[in-house]
């Protein structure tokens, strides 16, 4: 090869790894793109209308004379969907995973996983409509409500989205628990199950807190499923059994009758700047976790 | 009480709860399959849909289903593998590595109809694509992103340290040595993971609403600064937005829609196996 | 013991071939190296030569300083960022950490490691792999290289009949001198070895010995061993390392005969190590 082949070669090597740099930063920049977007438009709706009036108001009807954009209505819808969803899906989701980590035999495991997974792969879209049409027909006969579409049905369509996420973090934090942990339990006298709730559980704590959070997050950020399910009302929900609106469907439903740059479209922008940040910091937090976890 | 029989009243209330978990699965699958599979045929795969979509196929939203989702895949592996490639081969440990970590932690966790916001602000509006199939592709393609890189970093990680060393003593230079080496073996693991988040785009619909999506467009998009439909905006349109149609219509599509989600994790799952019984370290 | 007699006879006589090579000269020269991981130091301003065509053995227990120093010649340390170099290391009289680049420098200075490191791919790209890399293309110049390759490392005879399978289907041995092929198909001017033969049975050690005395009419060589029979077996000269410090080097017989250094002495006659 001659002297000028490898010159050439080395230039050429020299602009691939500074593409592969370029790309490494990208990550960080579209994290930064996606803030500054939301917040340019987001941001501009405090133009009209006082921060204290979104954060505060209790009202969200953008058709009103003059229009409301009071976030607490959604924020508590969100809220108190996902409040029930973790409710359910986390004593379910720890059961389940203890029982594929610890007790369940090599076959069974592998179905039980399977099916998790299946789970998972359901598009969002299809438990909300299998939700809408079989789930709320049946809360609302149970119950004796004028509709299915609760807060309840909304969190227990949730609650089967999230334990994918909970499950398979919560198995993992279990699996890695050292097994010398486990022995010298059982070496004491211990029952297998007096071992998993003295020693394993605790053990595998940070990764059970770190798979909460991110089912949190995974639950406050759904959207097609809520839509369908929730029954979209835009009032301060007082129980389970009545209709709520949360931040995501209300993006959703709305953005696509608003008029761009409208007041409207800066409040629906404002509104996922919130989810943004709300999802930012649980994730943050659930990332702290987990490294925690591995330490 | 003797704790043996704690033990066992506890084993059973965990087996009660996996049972709880998978039950509702197989009801899914067994209400979609009871309900969708008569009205799959194959004018109902590649006809137009027509009186309003109460009659006929679904075939634009197939294929615009399968436009997207190729989109997203040209945009998001290339992207996604050579930033995995950057934290694994070249990144050295400190916070600005720590950082790009945190990003693409915060990445998968944002909500896909921010994403949507965020593509509809950026692509459609800044970048005046419009709702069109580019701006829905690098949409979808960002959302993906975290789990293309996620996976190929993993991939990337299971291959050896002791390979790139030999072939670093040879006088062979870094890239060369990733490229001839180190992304050969660790194409099986990244091929899983990006057909895994391609699955994951197939199904979404929340950041498709605004950016691509059309409610009732029966013909093929024309290019990608064409709107086009998607199989899940078309059955949230078809279970809430039009009324009177048909059952089958609607569990069909969701047939349609499930059963591509699954032929696309099969090959996921085919490929994980094929290099498992492969595998030569 | 037998083997030791029975080997060291033919080493004199080929060093007796070897003579009328010109002039010996210092093919590499190691002046005041120092290695440092983070804190530790590795290795404590050690200076010495070593000629061309010749073989060097290394002995010395562990964290002697013996690998770092090895993985230094070709620069593989670079790869460590905690490590940090002083002192410099000529080859042909060229400083190859400032007037070679790492790429330059290890394709004349290739590496066989500890472990045989086939690469997950058949015996005939496995040989081919350095060549292709640097830019040779033509399908029968590689053949002749692969062919030419394997016979100088012994292992032709063995695998001329299945180059194309799995290169990780080979024995410990075999796959030992593969890698040995893989390095000579490069065209290096110097071989290094880090314990070759720790994994390796008898009889396999012995092939692989076989191959390192016929590639000395073309190689300068330098084993890092932990047998220290081995070293007496195959070195011209042999270098004693303790703790980051030369020792000691000069010719093996007289390394192993009369050591000048006391710890010479009783590493090799098995007192510690």
């Amino acid at each position: 090869m001659s002297r000028s082949d490898n010159t050439v070669k080395k230039f050429f090597e020299k602009i691939i790894e500074k593409i592969i740099l370029l790309n490494g930063f990208a990550c960080i920049l579209f994290v930064i793109l996606i803030f500054f977007f939301l917040a340019k438009d987001g941001l501009a709706l405090f133009k009209v209308s006082s921060p204290i009036q979104f954060f505060f108001g209790l009202l969200w009807n953008p058709l009103a004379e003059p229009p409301q954009y009071g976030i607490v209505p959604l924020l508590l819808g969100s809220i108190m969907v996902t409040l029930g969803a973790i409710a359910i899906s986390v004593p379910l989701g720890l059961a389940c995973a203890i029982f594929i980590g610890e007790i369940a035999p090599r076959w069974m495991r592998e179905i039980l996983k399977a099916g998790v997974e299946l789970l998972a792969a359901i598009p969002s879209i299809v438990i909300g409509f299998i939700g809408m049409t079989m789930l709320a027909p049946f809360v609302k006969n149970l119950f004796g409500l004028p509709t299915g579409l609760t807060a309840l049905t909304g969190s227990i369509a949730l609650a089967f989205m999230a334990i994918p996420t909970i499950v398979s973090i919560m198995e993992d934090a279990i699996t890695a628990v050292p097994r010398t942990y486990k022995e010298g339990s059982l070496a004491l006298g211990a029952t297998h199950w007096q071992t998993i709730y003295r020693v394993t559980i605790p053990a595998a704590s940070s990764g059970i807190v770190a798979s909460i959070m991110l089912g949190i997050g995974r639950v406050i950020g759904e959207t097609m499923a809520v839509m369908m399910i929730t029954g979209n009302a835009s009032v301060i929900p007082h129980s389970f059994l009545q209709p709520v609106r949360t931040m995501t469907a209300t993006i959703a439903a709305e953005m696509g009758e608003t008029v761009i740059g409208s007041d409207h479209y800066f409040a629906l922008f404002a509104v996922g700047l919130v989810l943004f940040a709300i999802t930012f910091v649980i994730n943050f937090f659930a990332d702290m976790a987990l490294h925690q976890q591995k330490k | 009480m003797k704790p043996q029989t704690k033990q066992k009243i506890a084993f059973t209330c965990l087996g009660l709860a996996a049972v709880v978990v998978i039950i509702p699965v197989i009801v899914i699958f067994v209400i979609l399959i009871d309900k969708g599979i008569s009205a799959i045929n194959w004018q109902f795969l590649s006809t137009m849909p027509r009186m309003g979509m109460r009659a006929g196929g679904i075939y634009p939203a197939i294929m615009g289903t399968v436009y997207l989702v190729s989109g997203t895949i040209l945009v998001a592996l290339p992207l996604g593998v050579l930033a995995a490639i950057y934290l694994v081969e070249y990144a050295k440990r400190n916070w600005w590595t720590r950082m790009i970590e945190i990003a693409i932690v915060n990445l998968a966790g944002v909500p896909s109809v921010v994403y949507g916001l965020f593509g509809m602000g950026f692509f459609v509006i800044f970048f005046k694509f419009g709702a069109s199939i580019l701006a829905g592709s690098l949409t979808l393609a960002i959302m993906i992103l975290p789990v293309i890189i996620t996976a190929s970093k993993e991939a990337l990680m299971s291959v050896p340290h002791s390979f790139r060393e030999a072939s670093l003593a040879l006088g062979v230079s870094k890239w060369q040595t990733i490229r001839c080496v180190v992304l050969p073996n660790a194409l099986p693991g990244i091929l899983t993971g990006t057909i895994l988040g391609i699955s994951r785009a197939a199904g979404e619909t929340a950041p498709i609403l605004f950016t691509v999506a059309a409610f009732y467009l029966p013909r093929l998009p024309k290019s990608i600064f064409d709107q086009c439909m998607a199989l899940p905006y078309h059955l949230y349109v078809l279970s809430t937005q039009v009324p009177n149609v048909k059952e089958s219509l609607q569990y069909g599509t969701a047939l349609v829609l499930v059963g591509m989600i699954f032929l696309l994790n099969l090959v996921a799952i085919i490929i994980r196996s094929h290099m498992r019984s492969k595998k030569q370290w | 013991m037998t083997l030791l007699a029975n080997k060291e006879c033919p080493v004199s006589e080929k060093t007796g071939e070897m003579k009328p090579v010109p002039d010996r000269a210092n093919k590499i020269t190691v002046e005041d190296v120092s290695i440092l991981f983070g804190e530790v130091r590795a290795l404590n301003h050690v200076s010495f030569s070593v000629k061309s065509n010749e073989i060097l053995s290394v002995i010395g227990p562990a964290n002697s300083g013996k690998t770092s120093f090895l993985r230094a010649m070709n620069r593989m340390n670079d790869l460590d960022i905690a490590c940090r170099m002083t002192g410099s290391i000529r080859l042909n009289g060229q400083d190859i950490q400032k007037e070679m680049d790492a790429e330059d420098v290890r394709r004349k200075v290739t590496m066989v490691f500890a472990l045989p490191l086939p690469l997950p791919m058949s015996i005939f790209d496995n040989v081919a792999y350095g060549p292709r890399r640097h830019g040779i293309k033509n399908k029968r110049k590689l053949a002749e290289i692969v062919e030419k390759s394997l016979k100088a490392a012994f292992l032709w005879d063995e695998v001329k009949d299945r180059l194309s399978s799995s290169g990780m289907k080979l024995s410990g041995g075999q796959q030992q001198r593969l890698c040995i092929a893989r390095t000579l198909a490069v065209e290096p001017e110097v071989i290094l070895y880090d314990e070759p033969c720790s994994g390796l049975d008898p009889i396999s050690t012995a092939k692989v010995e076989d191959a390192m005395f016929e590639l000395k009419k073309r190689y300068t060589q330098i084993l890092v061993t932990n047998n220290v029979k081995q070293a007496a077996r195959v070195g011209d000269r042999t270098a004693f390392f303790l703790t980051g410090e030369l020792v000691e080097i000069g010719e093996t017989g007289k390394i192993f005969t009369s050591p000048r250094d006391q710890r010479t002495q009783d590493y090799i006659t098995g007192r510690f190590g």
